[in-house]
């Protein structure tokens, strides 16, 4: 440790202890790597297996026992959003949320729809089949078209810049390919969805985004299991 | 700021306008309230709100804006008196993280299992009030605003499964929180009705067992 007479106020933020408890594949964790990483904060990252949880996460997490946890000074915080809302306000450099307070509703609320409808709906398709697969489809195209209609006009949810939306959504430019594949199902075409899907280049090769994406084929494994242990529980209608 | 910049589309037995209810009539920010009839929504809720079509919304200065904990924030940033959240980040993301709790299952065969998550996510939200007299402190916040509700749904659900969700011997401090908090005067102005709620409710319930079986 540097000597209190050569740190720098910087330094000394640089230098408050800040640890990260993720998965190697979760997507909530990872929208906080990319929170910290494009603000350029410090901090270190312990890997769980999630099942073999560590004694650590469990005393910090004990209501949810899932990452990603974010320890600040021995402070945990819980719940992806509520983290990238506590890291803009802590570390005020590649601001996430813009000034306008309606600007800010605005965002909040995508971010909670992708959260509470988009992701629970698009589940919802993987795990059916059939008939039942068909109107999942219906539902999560549907709530993929607000989506969509967001993008009008802009290169990131946030305009020119990514911010928490375009974060909140991130794991539709790895991991929705990834369920389609799976499953079988295609939910995002050109003819339907041509701004989600120019988004998600975009998005999936912006600096710093690109360096953190889980390795595709460890996730294709990976849902493939998830997608067995679903559909022997069903049979096909 | 004029009354007619302000308005919300509410319903009278929505535990989540009257969370939004609450925050206006803290900040005694003037406001048009318009019923909406559930369930004939009118248009301009449709149009207001075409993601949820749910009430509440609020329109300020032409702008609607819907779900409520996202509506609390906004009033909170526009309108900085009497504020909601604290200002330090930490406890600004606690009190965020208050009423997010796991969502409980609600169908009617599984009443006990329900009543048990119920109980527990209770628990949780009552350590939140280790050593305070609201979770906002000595003054009503957030957490108070956003979880006010509960008391008051919680005695009624209680009443119609005919399980006690909430008691004074397990959760003293939320007991009397809630027994604190409704007792407020803003608070109290702004409720509905209880014996009308309490038929509400039930209305409700039957309407969600019978369409879980």
């Amino acid at each position: 440790m540097a000597s209190s007479a050569m740190v720098t106020a910087n330094q000394l933020i640089i230098m408050e202890e800040l640890k990260l408890f993720r998965t190697w594949s979760s997507p909530f964790a990872l929208r906080v790597v990319w929170a910290l990483d494009l603000k350029g904060i410090q901090y270190d990252t312990i890997f769980e297996d999630i099942s073999n949880k560590s004694s650590l996460l469990l005393q910090y997490n004990p209501i949810y026992k899932k990452v990603p946890v974010l320890v600040h000074n021995g402070k945990p915080l819980l719940e992806s959003l509520v983290i990238l809302e506590y890291i803009d306000e802590t570390w005020k450099q590649t601001p996430l949320l813009p000034e306008d307070p309606s600007e800010r509703a605005t965002a909040r609320f995508w971010a909670k729809f992708g959260d509470d409808k988009v992701l629970p709906s698009i589940w919802n398709v993987f795990i059916k089949q059939g008939k039942d697969q068909e109107e999942a489809i219906v539902t999560a195209q549907e709530n993929l078209g607000f989506v969509e209609r967001q993008l009008t006009g802009k290169k990131f949810f946030n305009g020119e810049t990514i911010g928490l939306v375009d974060l909140a959504f991130g794991w539709l430019a790895n991991l929705l390919s990834v369920l389609e594949e799976v499953c079988g199902a295609t939910l995002i075409d050109h003819e339907k969805f041509p701004l989600l899907l120019e988004w998600i280049q975009n998005f999936a090769y912006a600096p710093i985004i690109k360096e953190s994406w889980p390795p595709r084929d460890k996730l294709i494994t990976k849902y493939q299991a998830h997608h067995e242990v679903y559909t022997s529980k069903e049979a096909p209608k | 700021m004029a009354e007619d910049s302000v308005k919300l589309l509410g319903y009278w037995a929505s535990p989540f306008a009257l969370r939004v209810k609450w925050a206006l009539k803290l900040k005694g920010i003037q406001y048009q309230y318009v019923e909406e009839d559930l369930p004939n929504k009118s248009p301009m809720l449709l149009q207001y709100n075409p993601v949820y079509k749910k009430v509440p919304v609020l329109v300020h200065d032409d702008k609607p804006l819907a779900e409520s904990l996202v509506i609390l924030e906004y009033i909170d940033e526009v309108w900085k008196h009497n504020p909601l959240l604290p200002t330090d980040p930490y406890e600004r993301a606690k009190a965020r993280f208050g009423p997010n709790l796991p969502k409980t299952s609600k169908k009617g065969e599984e009443k006990e299992k329900a009543a048990k998550e119920a109980r527990e996510n209770l628990k949780t939200l009552e350590s939140g009030l280790e050593g305070k007299r609201f979770f906002g402190g000595e003054t009503i916040g957030f957490v108070d605003i956003a979880a006010g509700w509960i008391g008051c749904w919680a005695q009624m659900t209680g009443e119609i499964i005919g399980i006690k969700l909430i008691d004074a011997k397990t959760m003293p401090l939320l007991d009397a929180w809630f027994k604190d908090f409704l007792e407020v005067p803003f608070i109290k102005e702004c409720m509905p009705p209880q014996d009308k709620l309490l038929e509400h409710n039930k209305e409700f319930h039957k309407i969600l067992t019978a369409a879980s079986t």
